[in-house]
């Protein structure tokens, strides 16, 4: 060890013995809802945040009451898929053990709990596992959850990425066993217990991984620190190729910090797989940066080495050869709505959940609309990177069951704009942390409001990704969507313009700190601008790089912020 | 009397004595005797000469029992009476009596409370045994008469008071006038019985001139505020502490008494007048189709109905009394039926106000008939949430607000609705202090256990921040509970922070309705048991505050049960055990 001082977190790590720190204390003190704060870092390697309503905060103090503490946590599933006895198993656990009751589908393939009491998480994580599902490394500064494009349509092409995803999920995961101490009640380890891969302080920040599988980029591949790219042989796959470097986080106003898409790392074997993901990961726990959390991302690390430098140690440490990579081309970001039939005849139905919120409102009963389906359905469920819900593999026979049930509960029935389709929004306000202005709360709304302007210039059918976070980390990567908002404060938000449709170009700020009105002023005369001058085909985003409205972003730590 | 009349057998002069006044007055005129007389009468009033010396023919006594110090505040009213007509008094009370002092007893006055169901309160729980008991003395000579207080809404109405008339009688002793029992509004009732005792005392007792032993408590109050000439104290903030999920809105209510020189000590309850809702009182006068700006006297003052009914009358507890002299009054036999059955009024007067009861039976009554069916409001007493030595010249309050919805109808209780509700910041509260020297803190090295679910925690405030000013050295365990964990945790914040300091060393917690079971106070003092009884053991204090209807009795059971267990003892020695505390006084109730 040197003498430099390390970041606060890294502390935590060292002396946690491999994250269990006073969790199981903190659980037993019963004074508080909270966990003991250097816990809070720990528990995310377990999967939940501790959050507090922010709505009601002044409102509690006074009244001499504590913030509600509440937890947020998140599933690790692979991919997406999950059975419909899971998720009948999930929608029990929302409803018997979370303040909320209902399910939040994320960005990441997963779904989340929000408002879960300190009393409930060790029966709540029990009970995930009683259904053979777990949050071990959903957060943290980990592998989190393995993303893979849910395609059911080249149904083996599909199958066999998902397989990866999978196998990278479990060969990636920690090798504590203190989940199974704390939460399962399992026996406690006496040895000396050792985290082969990560060592005791795990890696610098959290790592992300996306499996896609072309022409579809919902995964948004290259925003995630490694990503998979198939390459497929005559519908067989033969391998992949791997991108470094990805991620979307920054803060307000420092300039040193940025938004970035990955590098080219080159092509690798399908068997070399795990190997190269071990050694970026060791590489990225070596050479990354533990004195400030704020550059210690993969992407930082990358952008100090360079490209060359980085995949010729990764090649050092895996012995893998890893080639050029083989030419891809993606088409699409978005989810394909509706019914679409599988090369193996299986049919597949994916529906929009506004804001990936899984809940009943009147009209609109999607919470118990897909336990009502889940009851039925004898495939599966995949949940999208855009927040939506696939019920997959249905064969011809049940298709009119499930549409029914999906039109009876108002899943499904209501005309979606283009705009719309495309459209994610984090949780933000009121419980995470970290939003400076809301989001999911927001975003339905505002997203009518730009529908609104498309329409009056004659472009409603345009697709265009429009996300929004209420805070600049970037949940649902805004700075890869072709309108980004990200939230500055109550009410405010900058706006990013200029990504490409398909997630090869990320965005650049045009507006600090905008309003409503004033966002919605400059987008009312690109709109304008778009309708009259755009050439056939053209993207929203593009357009705006073409005439030279916005001026494209290529390295982001060159040109992000100029 | 003239002077050649006086002799040493009519009046308390020696022989020499009256000799020498003789030979004093012979030469006076007419003027000088006059000033002469005023001079002695002077001197005689301002006690401060030794002019006389004579010995006391009989002496009064008067004791009490009191739980919430009405009682008290009685016994020293009737006692200051009675020394202003010179008899010779000594005021004490039950707790603090030595129990073979009673046979030398001759005139004895008793003013005592009746607790809920009928128990005697704390201070008199001893003599009330002593008197039913084989070592009772015979008690031919004692001439006595009891005053009791009580709420005629419960079974047991004064029961306590009818106890010691009972037993008084059966040892032999002879009533100077009827017992007299007092329901809540009790002040008429309280002169009335106080006028013909002294007034036949007055004349059996021989006027003495020296008074009272220093053993006994002095008859001043200390401050001049009292139940009837009130504090108005400045409402500085009354928020809500429980959260948007709680069933219950809890008020922390905060007065100030600048200025007004009142004190108080942890434990002591704050007496609360109130005002009743405007709205309710426009709704009944509609009901009866009385007219709001009608005269009525109160108090020898002319008033509107409207205002004696807002300020004067108790308009939302509701007693038998009332039911049945309103059934006569609106003469339903319905009513008139119901009211004889003792069951049955019970049972209706249960969950009802006198609003339900006027809202069944809306008939055109008389200002009158509406008065004499009401009884004069009261003062409700809270147990005080705060210590001086932590606020200064504030006093806080724990308020549950009493609301419910019964018959289609919401409620509100009196008191609590005013304060929560009606007042709103920097108005005026018409408070006095009832001190209750039954529930004090111990010795600062004393180690403390305090049980206080609900509203029960407020006194537990008090103690603690008492003992943190303090730094006493004792430790503190306090047991709370209440419905959820989330709303309902009463000073959550600043339990944390005496927790984190170290002045609360023990919290243990139940919350009722966080799981399927029922988990209340009680079941965590049987958890921790093994630790309660040595805190005990180790010369713990314990206390008690919050309902008595169930949870007092639950807890009482809890301990005898941790007693049992962890004493290793039988169920009567675990019960001679909490005796034994009791009189100690470590074991002290504050219950409602």
């Amino acid at each position: 060890m040197t003498d430099v001082k390390l970041a606060a977190n890294e502390y935590i790590k060292a002396d946690s013995n491999l994250l269990r720190g006073t969790i199981e204390e903190g659980l037993q003190n019963n004074i508080t809802g909270a966990l003991y704060v250097d816990d809070t870092q720990l528990s995310k390697f377990h999967g939940f945040y501790q959050q507090d309503d922010r709505d009601l905060r002044a409102e509690r103090q006074a009244q001499k009451l504590e913030p509600l503490h509440s937890f947020m946590l998140r599933a690790r599933v692979p991919g997406g898929v999950c059975t419909p006895e899971q998720w009948l198993d999930i929608d029990k656990i929302a409803g018997s053990l979370t303040m909320n009751q209902n399910i939040r589908l994320t960005t990441r393939q997963t779904f989340q709990y929000h408002g879960i009491l300190k009393r409930n998480l060790k029966p709540l994580i029990q009970a995930l596992d009683t259904s053979s599902l777990d949050s071990i490394a959903a957060c943290g500064d980990v592998n989190r959850n393995v993303m893979c494009n849910p395609n059911p349509v080249e149904s083996e092409l599909h199958q066999e990425a998902y397989q990866w995803s999978i196998k990278l999920s479990e060969q990636l995961l920690p090798r504590t066993n203190a989940y199974a101490e704390i939460w399962l009640d399992g026996e406690k380890v006496t040895t000396n217990e050792t985290e082969p891969m990560y060592g005791k302080t795990y890696l610098p920040r959290k790592f992300k991984i996306a499996v896609a599988v072309p022409p579809h980029n919902d995964v948004d591949v290259y925003t995630n620190c490694l990503g998979f790219i198939a390459v497929s042989d005559n519908g067989k796959l033969v391998g992949f190729n791997v991108t470094v470097g990805g991620g979307m986080g920054a803060t307000h106003g420092d300039k040193e910090t940025f938004p970035r898409l990955a590098d080219e790392l080159g092509f690798i074997a399908l068997e070399d797989t795990i190997e190269v993901a071990k050694a970026v990961i060791t590489t990225q726990r070596d050479w990354g940066n533990r004195v400030d959390r704020k550059f210690a991302r993969l992407k930082y690390t990358v952008q100090k080495h360079g490209i060359d430098a980085f995949r010729a140690e990764v090649a050092k440490r895996s012995g893998v050869d890893i080639q050029p990579p083989k030419d891809i081309t993606f088409t699409t970001r978005g989810d394909r709505f509706g019914w679409v039939k599988g090369t193996d005849d299986k049919w597949h139905l994916t529906l929009y959940i506004e804001c990936g919120r899984i809940k009943d409102v009147p009209g609109k009963e999607i919470q118990t609309g897909f336990r009502e389906i889940a009851k039925v359905h004898k495939g599966d469920f995949r949940m999208t990177s855009n927040q939506n819900m696939i019920v997959a593999n249905v064969a011809e026979a049940d298709k009119d069951q499930i549409e029914a049930l999906a039109r009876q509960y108002g899943i499904l029935g209501e005309r979606l704009t283009p705009l719309r389709k495309h459209s994610i929004a984090c949780v933000s306000l009121p419980t995470c942390a970290l939003g400076m202005a809301e989001a999911e709360r927001y975003f339905p709304e505002f997203t009518d409001k730009v529908d609104e302007l498309l329409v009056k210039h004659g472009v409603g059918d345009q697709p265009i990704v429009m996300r929004m976070t209420g805070c600049p980390n970037g949940c649902a990567r805004p700075y890869a969507a072709e309108i980004g908002l990200v939230g500055k404060g109550p009410g405010r938000y900058n706006l990013y313009l200029g990504a490409a449709f398909d997630g090869t170009r990320i965005s650049k700020m045009v507006l600090e700190n905008g309003n409503e009105t004033e966002i919605l002023a400059d987008l009312d005369q690109r709109f304008e601008r778009f309708a009259a001058q755009r050439t056939s085909g053209e993207y929203f985003g593009d357009f705006l790089v073409r005439t030279n409205e916005v001026k494209a972003v290529i390295t982001s730590a060159g040109d992000f912020h100029d | 009397m003239s002077l050649d009349q006086l002799n040493s057998l009519s009046s308390p002069l020696s022989t020499q004595q009256i000799d020498s006044l003789k030979q004093l007055t012979a030469s006076m005129s007419a003027i000088e005797l006059s000033w002469v007389s005023g001079y002695l009468a002077g001197i005689s009033q301002g006690g401060t000469v030794n002019a006389v010396n004579t010995a006391p023919a009989g002496k009064l006594t008067v004791l009490y029992g009191s739980q919430t110090g009405n009682a008290k505040g009685v016994a020293n009213e009737v006692a200051a009476k009675a020394k202003e007509l010179g008899l010779n008094v000594e005021l004490s009370s039950m707790g603090s009596y030595k129990t073979k002092q009673l046979k030398t007893e001759t005139h004895l006055l008793v003013v005592v409370s009746t607790n809920g169901e009928g128990e005697p309160p704390d201070d008199a729980i001893l003599l009330h045994e002593f008197l039913a008991g084989k070592r009772a003395p015979k008690l031919a000579d004692l001439k006595y008469s009891v005053l009791g207080l009580g709420d005629s809404s419960y079974e047991f109405f004064c029961q306590t008071a009818i106890d010691f008339d009972e037993r008084l009688a059966a040892l032999g002793a002879s009533p100077i006038v009827p017992r007299k029992d007092c329901d809540v509004d009790y002040d008429d009732d309280v002169n009335e019985w106080t006028d013909k005792a002294l007034g036949i005392l007055e004349q059996t007792l021989t006027a003495a001139v020296a008074v009272s032993p220093s053993s006994v408590e002095p008859v001043i109050s200390t401050s001049q505020y009292t139940k009837k000439n009130p504090f108005k104290a400045t409402l500085l903030a009354n928020p809500k502490i429980t959260g948007r999920g709680a069933n219950k809105d809890v008020r922390h209510i905060e007065l100030s008494l600048e200025d007004s020189g009142i004190t108080y000590q942890p434990g002591d309850a704050l007496g609360v007048w109130f005002d009743n809702d405007p709205a309710l009182v426009d709704e009944l006068l509609t009901h009866l189709a009385i007219e709001p700006q009608e005269s009525v006297s109160v108090n020898e003052h002319a008033i509107t109905i409207k205002a004696a009914l807002i300020e004067h009358y108790e308009l939302t507890q509701l007693h038998p009394g009332f039911v049945t002299e309103y059934a006569q009054a609106i003469n339903s036999s319905v009513l008139i039926e119901l009211a004889q059955s003792k069951e049955l009024l019970r049972e209706y007067i249960a969950d009802r106000q006198i609003i339900d009861v006027i809202r069944e039976y809306p008939v055109a009554i008389s200002s009158a008939q509406l008065l004499k069916a009401l009884r004069k409001l009261t003062p409700r007493l809270y147990s005080i949430a705060s210590a001086m030595s932590e606020v200064e010249d504030e006093v806080h309050l724990t308020v549950a607000v009493v609301e419910y919805d019964a018959f289609g109808q919401p409620h509100q209780g009196g008191a609590s609705s005013y304060l929560a509700h009606r007042l709103i910041e920097d108005s005026q509260v018409r408070v006095f202090v009832e001190h209750n020297d039954n529930f004090r803190l111990p010795a600062p090295e004393q180690n403390v256990i305090m049980i206080g679910p609900g509203t029960g925690i407020a006194p537990f405030r008090s103690f603690l921040q008492q003992r943190d000013n303090d730094e006493a050295a004792g430790e503190n365990w306090l047991f709370f509970g209440n419905q959820h964990f989330t709303d309902d945790f009463l000073y959550q914040t600043e339990l944390q922070d005496f927790k984190e300091r170290g002045v609360l060393n023990r919290i243990d917690l139940a919350f009722s309705r966080d799981q399927s079971d029922k988990i209340y106070v009680q079941h965590r003092i049987v958890e921790q048991g093994e630790t309660v009884y040595q805190w005990l053991e180790n010369g713990a204090s314990l206390y008690i505050c919050g309902d008595g209807s169930q949870m007092a009795k639950d807890v009482h059971q809890a301990l005898l049960t941790v007693i049992q267990t962890h004493g290793n003892k039988t169920a009567e020695q675990a019960t001679e055990y909490l005796i034994n505390l009791r009189d100690t006084k470590r074991y002290q109730k504050d219950v409602y």
